[in-house]
């Protein structure tokens, strides 16, 4: 085979596992503090492609030709803020209630998805809309001849890349995460220590969902964005916290660029729909293996 | 069976339908006791349950033939929801992956219908996707009596692999959702990819007979609603006589404790294999029924969000009821039929408050929250003495 169609796929798989790790991220971190898994959460990757698709809208007049350039850069963080805010309502208003109902609150997300997904419908439109990417992004990286690594392909892999050092300097090197760990390590303990376990559930999910935010904003690089633009992505992020275990960075980050890796090698050998199949039975058996995930996060 | 052993099976599980741990249980089997002591209460909940079988069986007297076919298809969900609620409501396991169990007994039976609609030749949607020759797990279905036993095993048998690959691995809570999740997500994909042998996006549709005899004949489809208020009975009278079981027993006290069950020396992997297996068979009868009365079985009936709903009709029912999920389904059915004929945007609002609603706001559904209301009046009752 030739060895640049191997280096292109391989890069395809590092982009898709990067936009992985991003959805997954927010998912692993409120699956171990607070045993929830936010059905919701794809939601946020449609609020933040969205954000994106206002911004440019809201721009346009002001700033004519040069719009989609400024209004990427502006978008990424401003999607953070408005998926994160949206899930700092959905825990306050929500989960927070539901607390110790896992399999309940699964349900009353998925119920707050299907709201946020017709609203979308509603203001933007059921068809898919599409965000211009910024020109600065445009091209790509000649490698050799015939062997171009596309620029938004690589910026995908550099944005999951910052957020990845952002979330491990929140967790391991501020006072906020260390906090975070304790509660996840043991909730009790950590209240009766003084740690305001509510306010770290708070940060934490809002942080989580701010993240899956980015990631929507990046979508908008390689398709049309619409409602239904989170629920592709969600069932796969789930099985990179299953499988990467839960409260461990490291345990997200293989388990992302794992199920991407194996995700685009089945479907380079066979199609998509056998690679989905064959994905989720190795998931199932790996977990004969290790029922905890590839990392664990160990308490007494 | 008889009704002290009803009584003692139904009033703990009614009461804590909730599942919300052991800490909510202990006063709930108090006030078990004290109902089980009131010997009226027998009468007062077979009652209802005679009315609606009544009306049940009397409702083709009433209805047109429009909403006699709507009830029908309520009644295949109500089958399912019966189904899930045994597996959620009573061993506390979540499953998101109901639909495929529901589309894999419907897809068994469909392949017969399909065949016989053919006339022995090969089924249009083969022959358009280029196919020349009958693949060979066809043939088999083309006999009925094949493919009655076939809507049951074949349910049952996915539902023992996985089940008894997750259970083994200890896999509980919100694990085992998601992983039927995903199982719903790339069964319903992997049907729509082999559009050669299942008829992809379009399913499998255009049934002309059964036995025989037209599937639009008035008898025809008056016996099929029949068949199915028998199959819905008999699935009932099933679940309460295995609920009543010690096995149903052991399903709760692995709801609320599994290590304890494990502890006591029973293996829960076991346990939860054969009851998923049981609510898996019971949902590919319902889709075996569903595909026929309806004429179509496709990826859009058994996926992920098919599946979530068949989930939503047991919560607003009543999980840890028997007739909780039936009366669930057929309600939330035919609000979403009469609503979205009217606003189908709108609908999406609604079942999204729906969910939202069934857990924060009603916990136990209808029939759970209308016992706690009874059992409340009847505590109040002068004369009454407390335990």
């Amino acid at each position: 085979m030739d060895p640049s169609v191997i280096i292109v796929q391989l890069f395809n798989a590092m982009s898709v596992s990067s936009i992985l790790l991003l959805i997954a991220l927010g998912l692993a971190l409120s699956f171990g503090l607070m045993g929830v898994i936010n059905m919701a959460h794809g939601e946020f990757i449609m609020i933040g492609a969205y954000t994106a698709y206002t911004l440019q809208n809201l721009l346009t007049s002001a700033l004519g030709d040069k719009t989609p350039d400024v209004s990427f850069a502006l978008a990424i963080p401003a999607a953070f803020l408005v998926a994160g805010f949206a899930g700092f309502l959905l825990e306050r208003l929500l989960i927070h209630r539901l607390y110790g109902r896992p399999l309940d609150t699964l349900l009353a997300t998925w119920g707050v998805g299907m709201v946020l997904q017709q609203s979308a419908r509603s203001i933007f439109g059921a068809p898919n809309v599409q965000v211009v990417a910024p020109s600065w992004l445009l091209g790509g990286i000649t490698l050799a001849p015939g062997l171009v690594l596309p620029g938004k392909r690589i910026f995908m892999v550099l944005l999951a890349g910052l957020c990845l050092s952002g979330v491990y300097f929140f967790i391991y090197r501020t006072s906020s995460g260390r906090r975070l760990r304790a509660v996840m390590q043991n909730r009790d303990m950590a209240a009766a220590l003084g740690v305001a376990t509510r306010r770290v559930d708070s940060i934490t999910f809002s942080v989580g969902a701010g993240l899956a935010g980015i990631a929507g904003c990046a979508l908008t690089l390689i398709g049309p964005i619409g409602p239904t633009l989170g629920t592709n992505y969600i069932v796969d992020s789930f099985m990179v916290v299953i499988f990467g275990g839960v409260g461990q960075l490291t345990g997200t980050l293989l388990a992302a660029l794992g199920i991407g890796f194996f995700n685009v090698m089945f479907e380079f050998w066979s199609t998509a729909v056998v690679g989905k199949v064959m994905v989720f039975t190795m998931v199932i058996i790996f977990l004969q293996w290790k029922p905890a995930g590839l990392l664990a996060l160990r308490t007494r | 069976m008889n009704s002290v052993n009803d009584e003692r099976m139904k009033a703990p599980l009614i009461l804590e339908g909730t599942a919300a741990g052991p800490h909510a249980t202990e006063p709930d089997t108090r006030n078990a006791i004290r109902s089980q002591r009131h010997l009226g209460h027998v009468a007062l909940q077979s009652a209802p349950l005679a009315l609606g079988l009544l009306a049940l069986l009397l409702a083709p007297v009433f209805l047109s033939d429009f909403r006699l076919s709507l009830l029908a298809k309520f009644l295949t969900y109500a089958i399912v929801a019966l189904a899930i609620d045994l597996v959620w409501g009573y061993a506390g396991m979540l499953s998101l992956g109901h639909g495929v169990f529901f589309g894999l007994g419907g897809y068994a039976f469909a392949m017969y219908l399909k065949q016989e609609a053919s006339r022995g030749a090969l089924p249009d949607f083969m022959s358009w996707s280029g196919l020349t020759e009958l693949p060979v797990f066809w043939a088999p279905f083309a006999n009925a009596w094949f493919a009655i036993p076939m809507t049951m095993i074949i349910p049952a048998a996915v539902a023992g692999l996985v089940g008894y690959m997750v259970f083994n691995s200890r896999i509980t809570g919100v694990y085992f959702s998601i992983i039927t999740q995903a199982l719903a997500l790339i069964v319903s994909i992997l049907f729509i990819g082999q559009q050669p042998y299942t008829g992809g996006t379009n399913g499998i549709t255009n049934f002309q007979t059964i036995f025989g005899r037209a599937l639009i004949l008035d008898d025809v489809r008056l016996t099929l609603y029949y068949v199915t208020v028998a199959v819905l009975v008999l699935s009932f009278l099933l679940s309460r006589w295995l609920i009543s079981s010690r096995f149903g027993w052991l399903l709760v006290a692995l709801r609320d404790d599994e290590n304890r069950v494990r502890f006591i020396g029973y293996n829960p992997a076991h346990i939860k294999t054969a009851i998923l297996m049981f609510s898996a068979a019971l949902s590919g009868v319902a889709g075996a029924l569903f595909a026929t009365q309806v004429g179509i079985i496709s990826p859009a009936l058994i996926g992920v969000v098919p599946s979530i709903e068949m989930v939503v009709w047991v919560a607003v029912g009543g999980r840890g009821t028997l007739v909780g999920p039936i009366v669930g389904a057929i309600l939330v059915s035919a609000a979403k039929s009469s609503l979205s004929e009217g606003s189908p945007d709108y609908w999406s609002y609604y079942f999204g408050a729906l969910f939202i609603g069934s857990v924060l706001v009603f916990p136990q559904g209808i029939v759970g929250g209308a016992r706690q209301l009874s059992s409340f009046v009847r505590r109040r009752r002068p004369g009454y003495r407390r335990v």
